[in-house]
């Protein structure tokens, strides 16, 4: 480097140590909060505070190494696969809100419309038929076959039955 | 003899048809659930907690223990195929085992688990028929200061086995363990890291803390899917289609038996001690393979050792795992505590006395394990054409089925959503996990031993009165912290560090 600006030689470790310190500071900063307690007698805080100082202090140096240790093509993270990442994610979140509200029945197809959405071959017909089996196999194996507490039916038709 | 009265005991009661039924039920119900993704034995054990009620106790707990290994078995075949591990003590076996099933070798993956877990299981309650008793001295020699040094010794063992950096590895591990401190102080009862800052907001789901199988769904199942789906179509993570064979060929056996021997005897002394059990035994055999195997580049790549030896070791640690829950009442893992809990529903309090004061119990416990056992190398081998059959199913049907059991999975857990949304947080964070190459087996390792190794660290503070050098002054536990100490020697070592970043560059 040789006092030249400093130039991130690995980013995957680069990302990772900054991870590691940021989650470690917070902790740290979240620790503050319990009590430390003595050596003798350690409070809620004292193992937080240990392991999130030590996991700060691991950050800084995978950081300082990522800036120092030369890296074969400098291990770039690449592409983030945003489509499958968020389609997923969201997928994920519909069914946690729809669940409680719609039951299982309804549930099931809806989530798994949504997620085909993820992946680039996306058919209709094949969504459509994969819906309804999963959605007579989760039936019967969850909620027949294991008794599974799952509201099954849209919380309006219950309410009213 | 002892032993053989012992044993004689066991089978006798064992084998009535009415406790065969009962095993064979947890067996299959077992295994069931251990293939369904995301619908482990802890949750299926809760929720037939109620029902032993009206059983005695003796069946009762033998159907649990079904559960226990049936759940092992289907853990193992979902771990190999789908790449997601069923169970934590099968999370190794998806190393080596889907990339042999990629490869079209499925049948031999599952195979060599079935038959090396069911070798495992024979020896095993051969080991605890013939070492309860002076096992269990050695156990009761365990302080604070000695878990506490153990679980250190594990966590390191878990870091050899990861692959890149040692030093994000043992970062992972600590971030595992902070996430465990997400709950309610034990000792204290102070909940901690449940509200949202600067909001004053606080959710009450957290202070039971996050649960076990949010996390691993989330880094695995859901990190495994977005980072499969981000890949171009030809890229993609998918098998081979033509499956070579539903047999081990004899090459397979001859590599797979030492390896079975190995993780045999690793998991039957790993499983004793109180904080291993299963999980441990099978992290430890891994390692222990991957040096045998050495540097010839098959690790990582679908190496039937990396198969055979934890799933071997697994069994065989679940076995003996029982040993610390049956005479010191001590859980070493969440499925024994809900036994344990079972058994004081049916009146029975876990700890030494067990052992004369419920011989029939205890014996026919441990006799039905190995009844398990049989019965489930005789369900599953059979099956494993079915199972493969899965494989020809298309991913773009299989990714919203496996989205699906994760979230009715997670959803089950406590009947609420909360558990849902938490896992669509680990999604994002397993995929950041994947993209920047930190491998998430031992956060998930620190998480689960976090709240324990907390605890020991500091009642064993409380006892010495504050004072560190009690890890080091206690024979037993200094030994522990020295081989602790001497794995990351080892593993920085020069020579065996190039021999690992080499055999890691062909894993990747």
């Amino acid at each position: 480097m040789r006092g030249t600006f400093v130039k991130i030689k690995s980013q995957r470790d680069f990302f990772s140590g900054l991870m590691f310190l940021v989650v470690g500071l917070a902790f740290a900063w979240g620790a503050t909060d319990y009590s430390m307690g003595s050596g003798a007698r350690p409070g809620p805080g004292y193992f937080p505070m240990m392991l999130s100082v030590l996991m700060a202090i691991i950050g800084a140096i995978v950081i300082f190494t990522s800036l120092t240790i030369e890296v074969e093509g400098g291990d770039p993270v690449g592409d983030i696969a945003w489509r499958p990442l968020l389609v997923v994610v969201a997928a994920i979140v519909v069914f946690a809100v729809a669940l409680p509200r719609l039951g299982l029945i309804a549930t099931t197809p809806l989530l798994i419309i949504v997620v085909s959405f993820a992946s680039t071959e996306f058919k209709w017909p094949g969504v459509l038929v994969a819906s309804v089996v999963l959605d007579v196999f989760s039936w019967l194996v969850f909620v027949k076959g294991l008794n599974l507490t799952i509201p099954l039916w849209p919380a309006f038709m219950t309410a009213a039955a | 003899m002892d032993l053989l009265n012992n044993l004689a005991l066991g089978f006798g009661v064992a084998f009535t048809l009415n406790n065969l039924m009962y095993a064979f039920f947890g067996c299959v119900l077992g295994t069931l659930i251990g293939v369904l993704p995301g619908l482990g034995p802890v949750a299926t054990i809760a929720m037939l907690l109620p029902s032993i009620y009206s059983l005695d106790a003796t069946p009762a707990l033998i159907m649990l223990a079904g559960i226990y290994y049936g759940a092992q078995y289907g853990g193992s075949t979902t771990a190999i195929l789908i790449n997601v591990p069923g169970e934590s003590s099968s999370v190794v076996t998806a190393i080596d085992g889907y990339q042999m099933a990629r490869q079209g070798r499925a049948g031999a993956a599952l195979a060599s688990a079935g038959l090396g877990s069911f070798f495992a299981g024979c020896v095993g309650t051969i080991i605890i028929a013939a070492f309860a008793p002076p096992l269990t001295e050695l156990a009761f020699k365990f302080g604070p200061a000695e878990y506490f040094s153990l679980m250190v010794l594990g966590l390191i063992g878990s870091v050899v086995l990861a692959s890149g950096s040692l030093l994000k590895a043992i970062a992972m591990i600590i971030l595992g363990l902070l996430l465990a401190q997400i709950n309610t102080d034990v000792i204290s009862g102070v909940p901690r890291y449940s509200e949202l800052p600067f909001t004053g907001y606080s959710f009450p789901e957290l202070t039971d803390g996050i649960q076990f199988v949010v996390i691993a769904m989330g880094l695995f199942g859901f990190g495994e899917i977005i980072a499969n789906l981000g890949q171009p179509a030809e890229h993609r993570e998918v098998f081979t289609k033509e499956v070579k064979g539903l047999w081990p060929t004899r090459k397979d056996f001859q590599q797979a038996w030492p390896a079975v021997l190995r993780g045999t005897a690793l998991g039957s002394i790993l499983g004793v001690l109180p904080g291993g059990g299963a999980l441990l035994a099978s992290f430890a055999a891994y390692t222990v393979e991957k040096k045998v195997a050495g540097a010839d580049g098959r690790f990582g790549k679908g190496d039937i050792r990396g198969v055979a030896g934890p799933e071997s070791a697994n069994n065989a640690g679940a076995q003996t795992s029982f040993i610390p829950m049956l005479t010191l009442g001590i859980p070493p893992n969440a499925v024994m505590a809900l036994m344990v809990g079972a058994m004081t529903i049916k009146g029975i309090q876990p700890g030494p006395q067990v052992m004369s004061s419920n011989p029939e119990l205890f014996w026919g416990l441990i006799a039905s394990m190995w009844v398990g056992n049989a019965m489930l190398v005789i369900l599953n081998l059979p099956m494993i054409g079915i199972w493969i059959k899965l494989l020809t199913v298309p991913y773009r049907f299989l990714f919203p089925a496996i989205t699906l059991f994760c979230c009715i999975g997670t959803y089950t857990l406590n009947n609420n959503n909360f558990d849902v949304y938490v896992t669509a947080i680990f999604a994002v964070v397993g995929y950041l996990f994947y993209k920047l190459k930190c491998e998430p087996a031992p956060l998930l390792l620190g998480f689960i031993l976090g709240p324990m190794m907390e605890e020991n660290l500091r009642r064993a503070l409380l006892l010495s009165r504050g004072d560190w050098s009690t890890f080091a002054t206690r024979p037993l536990s200094a030994g522990l912290l020295i081989a602790a100490a001497l794995m990351i020697v080892v593993v920085l070592l020069p020579s065996i560090k190039n021999k690992r970043e080499v055999a890691f560059q062909d894993a990747d």
